[in-house]
């Protein structure tokens, strides 16, 4: 099993469709799971009727998704975007600030990073020198 | 001189809010020390050999009096009396103590100042020409765009966990003190048409495989400076391999996928990113230049330095080698040597610090810099003021008259501190230093740059040095090699080695061998020693290091 965490803290997984790998995805797959070293414009044509992609994290010490986030909100994609694996509840705002919209976290990693941990995070929009940059 | 405005502020007590928490976690254990690991280093915090050591970022080398000041006050309180500044114009702090080190941030962000991404595999403290805003060769003053920068790099989002670190490095002179070929993006300020922009230079770096930088853009309008970064580091991100540290930089990205493929990929990603920014970036820059006006110069008699000139030859000494040529006239740029015969390179007491911070306030405008050569720099004294400056700075030992001679030695910490280091560097930078001296031949020799590295990871940075020196470890004995002929400058050059290493105790006399053949040799003594290996090649030097092979090969 495992949790969502949003700005709102934990919660259960509400996405009833299935997130399949990209490569066994069939054409009118809703949700796709992109391993850590796709290149997201495989997805180019195919954004419109995505309605999830999951981003995965085999490391935390591996920051490629966030890269890959920003390439697929670049891209024009607007449904949900999940970032899963080994992510910390210190990534958190680095997730959100990415365009990710949640993060799937398993069991172990939610008992030990309790949800007050993630939401201490959960002002990801404040104090952001990017917003700063690029306002306007 | 950048001051913070309640954004930054806010940022920086919030930033060291949670790195307050992150200690916290680590010890109740809701973050294990793998996870905790990259946070501290992204808060400058690495462990050493002995100790945790906390690296702050001092931006592009630029401190106030105050800053200067309160770098003191952190050493008598938190540390053992002295700070040490680092070849990319940081200062370490050798002994900090972990539950301590939230209350250091926070004294360090009362003068606005920081230990963010000065570790860790994110976008390093930005360095400049320590020159800036004063040299006279320059065209513009890099510092208010190495703000703009610092604060697009500071906590970007995508960029907390690149495959390595990286380093960006800018100058705004045609004569690079900032070595911005050795840096994995390098900018050069430069005109074109009457248009002002940067030269982009990328993949360049020291370390194990020593490459300089290449040209990405020779020509990158001022307006899209941060897109363009943008799209390199981002491109770096997806593309830089994580399967291997030792191959993870972008210099090897850059030689493995060829730098056209690198600068397609960069262009296309530059181009999304681009309309992003809307020019709020250049506004903002706008007001930063505000903070970097230069001081109101005045005109004033020039005649106490004449008289001090003419009749003290230690002051005369003195100026002759630690002034450097200043925009304004009647000013000069003061280097003040961290490196005293026979003491540790680029270490400063909290006394000395004092004092440098007292003298830049009564003869400097109240500003400082901090070179990549491990001095400190007073920008703006009025030669006026020389005398009395020079007689100051001889209480505390720091009046070395030295700068850019054999004893001017950049030396990593080694294994006096370092972890990684493989030999000793402090010592043998005291000991060449120290024979140099007893020789008085210092000035003699001339310009002339040695740098030590402890290990392979060159942060001594021997490979561009005029003369460098890599200490190993060959079977549990320390063994030093010579390269020769680099070069940091605009033109740079990784130097040669010259072949087998030196024992501990072999390496300052084939120092000697190798300074006893240039100045046999040399034309005359207007040949610097870089010159004369670049006429004599290799040949004569290693014939003086190795006279047994050279007589076999005459046999």
């Amino acid at each position: 099993m495992s949790v969502i965490v949003t700005d709102n803290g934990f919660q259960a997984d509400d996405f009833d469709g299935d997130i399949v790998a990209l490569a066994e995805a069939a054409e009118g797959a809703v949700a796709v799971e992109l391993a850590p070293d796709a290149d997201p414009q495989a997805l180019a044509g195919r954004l419109p009727t995505l309605q999830l992609i999951a981003v995965e994290f085999p490391s935390f010490a591996d920051g490629r998704g966030f890269t890959t986030a920003r390439q697929l909100r670049l891209m024009g994609f607007t449904g949900r975007l999940r970032a899963r694996g080994h992510v910390i509840s210190d990534q958190y705002a680095m997730a959100r600030r990415s365009g990710f919209d949640e993060v799937e976290i398993s069991d172990d990693l939610a008992a030990r990073q309790p949800e007050t941990e993630w939401k201490f995070r959960a002002d990801w929009d404040r104090h952001d020198y990017q917003a700063r940059l690029r306002a306007g | 001189m950048y001051r913070y405005n309640d954004f930054d502020d806010a940022f920086l007590a919030k930033r060291n809010a949670q790195f307050r928490a992150q200690v916290q976690r680590r010890i109740d254990e809701s973050l294990t020390e793998d996870e905790f690991r990259p946070l501290r280093l992204m808060n400058g915090l690495y462990l050493q050999l002995h100790a945790y050591m906390l690296r702050v970022a001092i931006p592009y080398g630029t401190l106030s009096a105050d800053q200067m000041r309160q770098l003191a006050l952190i050493a008598d309180k938190f540390d053992k009396g002295y700070g040490h500044f680092t070849t990319r114009q940081n200062i370490q702090y050798n002994w900090p103590k972990l539950p301590e080190v939230p209350d250091i941030l926070d004294a360090l962000a009362e003068v606005n100042l920081h230990a963010i991404q000065t570790s860790g595999n994110t976008i390093r403290n930005v360095t400049a020409d320590h020159f800036a805003g004063a040299a006279a060769d320059e065209i513009a003053d890099p510092r208010p765009v190495a703000e703009l920068i610092r604060q697009w790099s500071t906590d970007h989002p995508e960029f907390q966990f690149l495959p390595r670190k990286f380093k960006i490095a800018i100058t705004g002179s045609p004569n690079d003190r900032a070595v911005t070929r050795a840096h994995d993006i390098g900018l050069r300020m430069v005109e074109r048409d009457g248009e002002a922009g940067f030269e982009v230079i990328v993949g360049g770096g020291l370390g194990r495989t020593p490459v300089v930088g290449k040209v990405i853009r020779d020509f990158l309008p001022r307006a899209d400076l941060l897109p363009y970064l943008e799209a390199i580091v981002s491109v770096y991100n997806t593309l830089g391999r994580r399967d291997n540290k030792y191959k993870a930089r972008i210099k090897i990205t850059v030689n493995e996928n060829g730098l056209d493929a690198v600068r397609d990929k960069v262009e296309a990603r530059f181009n999304e990113l681009r309309p992003l920014f809307k020019g709020v970036d250049q506004d903002l820059l706008a007001q930063i230049e505000a903070h970097f006006a230069a001081p109101g110069f005045v005109a004033r008699d020039e005649a106490p330095y004449e008289l001090a000139y003419a009749n003290d030859p230690v002051f005369r000494s003195w100026a002759d080698t630690n002034l450097a040529a200043h925009k304004a006239p009647g000013y000069a740029i003061v280097s003040i040597s961290l490196k005293a015969h026979g003491q540790t390179p680029g270490d400063a007491t909290s006394d000395q610090m004092r004092l440098m911070a007292d003298l830049a306030e009564r003869y400097g405008y109240g500003e400082l810099r901090i070179s990549h050569e491990q001095n400190v720099i007073l920008p703006h004294v009025h030669k006026a003021d020389l005398p009395a400056l020079h007689a100051a700075l001889k209480e505390q030992d720091l009046a070395t008259a030295n700068i850019g001679l054999i004893s001017d030695i950049i030396a990593c910490p080694g294994m006096d501190y370092c972890a990684l280091a493989t030999a000793r560097s402090i010592p043998v930078a005291q000991q060449i230093a120290e024979r140099f001296d007893a020789l008085k031949l210092e000035h003699d020799i001339g310009p002339l740059k040695i740098k030590i590295s402890g290990c392979i990871n060159a942060c001594g940075h021997h490979h561009v040095g005029h003369i460098g020196i890599l200490g190993l470890d060959r079977a549990g004995v320390e063994n030093y090699q010579i390269t020769l002929g680099g070069d940091g400058t605009e033109d740079a050059v990784i130097g040669q080695r010259t072949g087998p290493g030196f024992a501990y105790d072999e390496i300052t006399d084939a120092i000697e061998r190798i300074i006893r053949t240039y100045l046999e040799l040399r034309e005359d003594d207007g040949e610097a020693f870089l010159a004369a290996y670049r006429r004599l090649g290799a040949d004569p030097f290693k014939a003086a290091l190795y006279p047994e092979a050279a007589k076999k090969n005459a046999a």
